[in-house]
Parts: structure tokens; sequence; C-alpha cells
């Protein structure tokens, strides 16, 4: 066989290949949006379930996952964005700043269940938070952490050391330097890093299956100790636990709609972020 | 009269000894060159003379650098107060990513400026004395990355000359320029010197020769030659010097 001849059915596997990602992907989305698409209404947007989850909307389960994403973006910004200056800016190239960025790895791969339970052990029981929004977010605040901390980390690692030098040649401080320049430099990176957090944030069941979400409440939560609704986690339930599958079901996609479009809305305006900041970028 | 005095000062970078004792004297509102190979410690030493150093972490310096008769290297000098006095402009044009305006008003500000109308003032100013003003009044609040790279350094030269320092320092300032931007620097750098005291390193021989008063030659680490610019250029004592002057350097 000649050599074109095989490049040609290479290249031909190799689109086959990633043309067959695509198209998983639309008929992920495709098969959701059709089995939920039709529950779909101002009142499933707006009211709360009746009937036992047959009847009514999701209306507090959104208003859940918005509060469990605000409580987890209060806590993991914060501290991801400092962790991050300090690995970035301020660490000693030594083994304890090695153990952390081995750490920090780690934790990014840990199967989102065990955050969960660490929740339930930690917050829940030992700190006596209870099953709340603020369990939650505790526990999802951790879970999305070492995004944060890395999309820092890349960012102010990718603000080049001339913008520093010139700095300190005007005569900053260091933390003059890191504020006024390496963040704000870097801000739009970092950005992304919190954006994706939020999407991952939303979507997930396991971490509040045991520190916040409860199937149902009447009305919605009035503090940060109340048990809460969430998108994911009726999603879960209707599916596991419905006594009336044939109504029930159709609410599960119809949730599934509105909590994929949530996270695509977070994803789609962190890549255009991204990408304005790749065009405006001139160094 | 001296302004900058540099006494026996030695610099190891690691465990290279890159600067062997060197001793120099610069002398208030000239322009001093310093000379030499690639590798010859050239940078370093600027870099000693605002205390740049200390920002690698093996650095190692000893010996004193005297400017208005106290050494920089006293602990009780505050370094940031030192780099505002000595200001620096780099090899590469190094704006930062921010507007024209902000690149002038980022020292004052972080030294704690904060009346707009003097900030606005001593933008323009500076950016007369840059000869940059004509070019950019009309785009104040544009990007600086927008400016070509010749009007970039000097808008690097307009953001040290903001905080009012002393000294300039130089690190080849036009090795990334073309020939006219290079012309236009080397003209502002001589309309300079009226009122501050510059110390430049240049790989350019010639540039050397248009732009100072003094030369100092640097070899492997050490002063070969220090003098009036023209005698270096015709009358150089050392065998060496007067080799890299007239390009058989080898």
């Amino acid at each position: 066989m000649d050599k074109i001849k095989k490049e040609k059915i290479v290249f031909t596997i190799i689109r086959i290949i990633s043309f067959s990602s695509v198209v998983f992907l639309l008929t992920l989305l495709g098969f959701i949006f059709y089995k939920g698409f039709s529950v779909i209404n101002w009142q499933f947007l707006t009211d709360i379930p009746r009937n036992g989850f047959t009847e009514g909307g999701i209306f507090p389960s959104i208003v859940g996952t918005v509060y469990l994403i605000i409580g987890t973006m209060i806590f993991a910004v914060p501290v991801g964005i400092l962790a991050g200056i300090y690995l970035a800016e301020y660490a000693k190239e030594n083994r304890f700043k090695n153990l952390l960025r081995v750490s920090i790895n780690v934790l990014a791969g840990v199967p989102s269940i065990v955050f969960g339970l660490f929740g339930l052990a930690i917050f829940v029981k030992r700190m006596h938070l209870g099953v709340s929004i603020i369990s939650g977010s505790l526990t999802l605040g951790i879970l999305v952490l070492p995004t944060i901390i890395q999309a820092t980390i890349e960012a102010i690692k990718s603000v080049p050391d001339t913008f520093r030098e010139a700095s300190y040649g005007v005569g900053a401080t260091k933390w003059q330097t890191v504020y006024h320049i390496s963040l704000k430099t870097a801000i739009s990176g970092i950005f992304t890093g919190i954006i994706i957090s939020i999407g991952r944030a939303a979507g997930e069941a396991a971490p509040i299956l045991f520190t916040a979400a409860t199937f149902y409440t009447r009305g919605l939560p009035t503090s940060i100790f109340d048990k809460v609704m969430a998108l994911p986690y009726i999603i879960y339930g209707l599916i596991t636990e419905g006594t009336f599958p044939d109504k029930q079901v159709p609410i599960a996609y119809g949730a599934s709609v509105v909590l994929l479009i949530i996270v695509l809305l977070f994803s789609t305006v962190g890549i255009i972020i991204r990408l304005r900041v790749r065009r405006r970028k001139s160094w | 009269m001296v302004k900058v005095e540099v006494k026996d000062l030695k610099v190891w970078l690691g465990k290279n000894f890159v600067i062997k004792g060197i001793n120099l004297e610069i002398l208030e509102n000239s322009v001093t060159s310093i000379i030499g190979p690639s590798g010859c410690g050239k940078s370093t030493f600027l870099r000693s003379i605002n205390r740049m150093n200390d920002l690698i972490s093996d650095a190692n310096i000893e010996g004193e650098i005297m400017i208005d008769d106290k050494n920089i290297y006293d602990p009780d000098v505050n370094v940031f107060d030192l780099r505002r006095k000595v200001g620096m402009v780099f090899q590469k044009p190094n704006p930062f990513p921010k507007s024209i305006y902000e690149n002038i008003a980022y020292g004052l500000k972080i030294h704690g400026t904060k009346d707009r109308n003097k900030i606005d003032e001593i933008v323009e100013k500076s950016l007369r004395d840059a000869n940059l003003w004509d070019e950019v009044k009309d785009k104040l609040f544009e990007n600086a990355f927008a400016l070509s790279g010749g009007q970039q350094q000097r808008l690097c030269i307009a953001r040290a000359i903001a905080i009012k320092p002393e000294v300039i320092l130089m690190d080849e300032p036009a090795s990334a320029l073309d020939p006219i931007a290079t012309n236009s620097l080397e003209r502002l750098i001589v309309e300079l010197r009226k009122n501050y005291t510059i110390v430049i390193v240049t790989h350019n021989i010639q540039q050397a020769a248009r732009v100072s008063e003094y030369t100092a030659f640097l070899y492997l680490g050490e002063l070969v030659e220090f003098n009036k610019t023209e005698k270096i250029f015709t009358m150089p004592k050392d065998k060496k010097t007067e080799e890299y002057v007239s390009g058989r350097f080898s």
C-alpha cells in the first residue's frame, strides 16, 4: 500500500472518530431536550412542586441550586485565589511546595461522592452544621477549590516576568506588584476557572446528597442552616424513588433540561470571556 | 560631582562569580556607557545599582555602592525608595498591559499620589520630556501595546521619569528597536542628561560614542578601562579596549 493511500485511510478513521464525539453530544442533548422539553413552561419554572411532585414546578430547586452556587463561590473563590497567588508568587520552590502541588492535583481527582462523605462527617456531624445550605456549600467549595487554585496559578504564571520587573523598577513592593500587575493581568484567566467551577458545583449530586439536599421542603429556604432542594438531587430522587413514574419521569427530564441550560450558560460565558481575552492579549 | 560611587563591587549569581571587584565613579548629570562583550557582567552590574539583583534568590553581593554618599546596601535602606530614586529602562520595551496614561500614573499611585490633577499634570510632563506627547496625546486611554516598539520604549522612559528619579539605568534600551526609533531614543538620552544621571549598557559601540560622556569597558566581570568616551575611543590605554572598540575583538 502506498503512503498516500495509507494516509487517507488513517485520516478517514480519525475523522469518523472525531465526528462521532459530536454525534454523541448532539444525541445526548437531543435526547434530554426531547424528553424534557414538553413539560417546560412558565409554571414549571416558577411554581412549587404539587401533589407529591407529580404536578406544579421546580422553582425551589432552581433557587436551591442558585443558593448552593453562591455559597460555594463565597467560600471557594477567595480561598482558591489566595492559595493560587501564594503558590504562584510567594511559595519558594521546595519540598513543601511540591507536596502542596501534588495534594491539589490529587484533590482534583478525588471522586465527588467521597467529598460528600467527608462533608457529612466534618461539616454536618462534627461541626454540627446539619444538613444545610452551608454544609453543602462548604463541601462543594472543597470540591471546586483545586480547579480555582489551578486556574489561578496557570493565569498568574502566564503573566510575563517583564511586567513584574517593570513594576519593581518603579519602586513597587511585592504585594503592589502582585495585586496591580499579576492579579489584574491574570484576572480573566482566573475568572474562566471560576465559571468552570460554577458549572461543576451546579451539576454535582453526590457532594450534596448527605450534606445539603432534600427531596421535598415546604417553600423556600429561609436561612443558610436550612435543607434545600437542588436540581441534580431532585432528578436523582424522581428517577429512583418516584412513586408515579409516568408523571415524575418527565419532570426529571424537564429538570435536567433546566440544569443543562444553567451549566451550558455558564460555560458559554466562560468560553466567550476566554476568546475575548485571547484576542485582546497583545504581549 | 560624583553621584554614584561603586566600591569594590563583587556579585555572585549562584556559583558564578560575575562581577569581580569593580570600582567606578559616575558623575551627576552625565551619561556613562557600560560596554563589553556578551556575558561580561554589564547587565548584572547595572542591576546592582538599583538592587534589582535582590530579586534573584541566589545572588550574593559584596562591596558598596554609594549614592549621594549613602551605601544603598546598608540594612536601613528602603529598597523601594531606592528604586524610586534610581529608575530603570529595560532591554525589551515592557509597558504594562494598561492604557498609556495608566502606565505612567502607576508609579505615582503606588507611591501615594492621589490628586488626579497632579497625576494628569505629571503624565503630560513626563510624556513631553520623553518626546512622546505629540504622538499619543489623543489616545492616552488606549492600550500601550498599540504603540510601536520605539514609542513603547519612550513610554517606558516616561514611566521612569514620572516618579522623579535622580539616576536612570538603561539596559540596552535600543536593542529591540529599528534604526529610526534608535535615533530618536538616542536624541532623547542626550536631552535627558541635563536633568538626570544616566547609566546605559549597550552592545552598540557607536551608540556609546554618540550618547555618552564617559565609557566603562567591562571584560569577564572586571573593569578594564574607564575614561571619557572620546579617550576610550581615540586613545584606549588597554589593548583589549582598543581591540573591542575597533571591532577586532575575538
